[in-house]
């Protein structure tokens, strides 16, 4: 098995995963109508986006494990997906500054990976990459109304920003995975990736008028290592609600 | 409307096959971005369209419904108006 496009893809289809049952939670409790479509409209995007991503692991992997094998009966530990978008929802601040900062990363990693010289992960990215437009948009237009809004509201996403900034640090950090697959030309450095990262959101910052934290404020050790599997307590409470059918019911389908 | 509401707005889309934008509902947003965005959402889930409008429902001078007999029945016996003693050439779409 090639253990380091393996471990490489299983981080891509986990964050996709976990962020799409986050933004889940919001159906059926969005602040309007309108904003509640939306959500799970991406949540969505994001769910099959992962779906794409497990196949390949799969395959990949060849252990005969398929893609809900790989959501549903595996524990924290061995999930592979970012800190960043296991936390909890919060309010819908909080959950459009995770998603807004997420977003923008997805899409500057998509655009490399469209590249990518392993033609699997260039397509499944080409096919993302225009969802995940939308979404970076769509978060960033949100972020800019509600910071830019009320002083209630600019408070909160201002507090929220503070909060969610510590996990955006691990979003670029390099290991021997990333290591491996760059030099491979099947991925970039993640570290590459940042300045773009950092240029855009200082800008949509600015417009919100909030105020962007040091990004030495996102480097700290203790909020990085959900790559490893290292997880905060948050993504247990996730994956009990989730596998809960197919740990309770093995098999259940249909 | 109470001020902490967002604004209605109309909602048009033109589809795929169709020439002109068609009024397919409407929605609440802040703004016309999101408005757009919005109406992108609900709207167009299924792949309906090609282009969308979206105007402040406010901004929509509408005939009022106790106004339909004099604006529209006159025109009701003058079917000299309608081109339909003409055959249509076959070559012609979208008539």
């Amino acid at each position: 098995m090639d253990r380091f496009l393996f471990e490489y893809v299983l981080r891509l289809a986990d964050s996709g995963l976990i962020l799409s049952q986050r933004l889940a939670q919001w159906c059926g409790h969005g602040p309007a109508l309108e904003e509640d479509l939306a959500l799970t409209n991406v949540s969505l995007d994001l769910l099959g986006q992962a779906r794409m991503w497990y196949a390949l692991a799969g395959a990949v992997e060849g252990a005969g494990r398929d893609e809900d094998a790989l959501a549903f009966l595996r524990d924290a530990a061995q999930f592979r997906n970012y800190l960043l978008v296991e936390q909890d929802n919060g309010h819908y601040g909080d959950t459009m500054v995770r998603q807004f900062f997420f977003d923008t990363w997805h899409y500057l990693l998509l655009e490399r990976l469209g590249g990518s010289g392993q033609k699997d992960i260039a397509a499944i990215a080409e096919k993302s990459l225009k969802e995940v437009a939308y979404h970076a948009r769509r978060s960033g237009d949100i972020v800019v109304r509600l910071g830019d809004g009320t002083d209630e509201s600019h408070a909160k996403m201002q507090a929220a920003v503070d909060a969610i900034w510590r996990y955006t640090g691990e979003l670029f950090v390099d290991d021997e995975v990333t290591a491996d697959m760059a030099s491979r030309r099947w991925a970039p450095m993640h570290d590459e990736l940042r300045p773009a990262w950092l240029d855009h959101v200082a800008r949509v910052l600015a417009q919100a008028t909030l105020a962007a934290p040091d990004s030495i404020q996102a480097d700290h050790p203790a909020h990085r290592g959900g790559i490893v599997g290292r997880h905060t307590e948050a993504l247990g409470y996730l994956l009990a609600e989730m596998q809960y059918l197919q740990r309770a019911y093995p098999g259940a389908s249909w | 409307m109470r001020h902490d509401e967002w604004p209605l707005w109309e909602v048009f889309i033109r589809s795929q096959h169709g020439l002109a934008h068609k009024h397919v509902g409407s929605l609440h947003a802040c703004d016309a971005e999101m408005a757009m965005n919005n109406a992108r959402d609900v709207y167009t889930r299924r792949n309906e369209g090609v282009s969308i409008w979206v105007v402040r429902s406010a901004d929509i001078a509408a005939s009022s419904p106790g106004d339909k007999g004099p604006l529209f029945e006159p025109a009701r016996s003058k079917t000299y108006r309608h081109p339909t003693f003409f055959p249509m050439p076959e070559d012609v779409k979208h008539m």
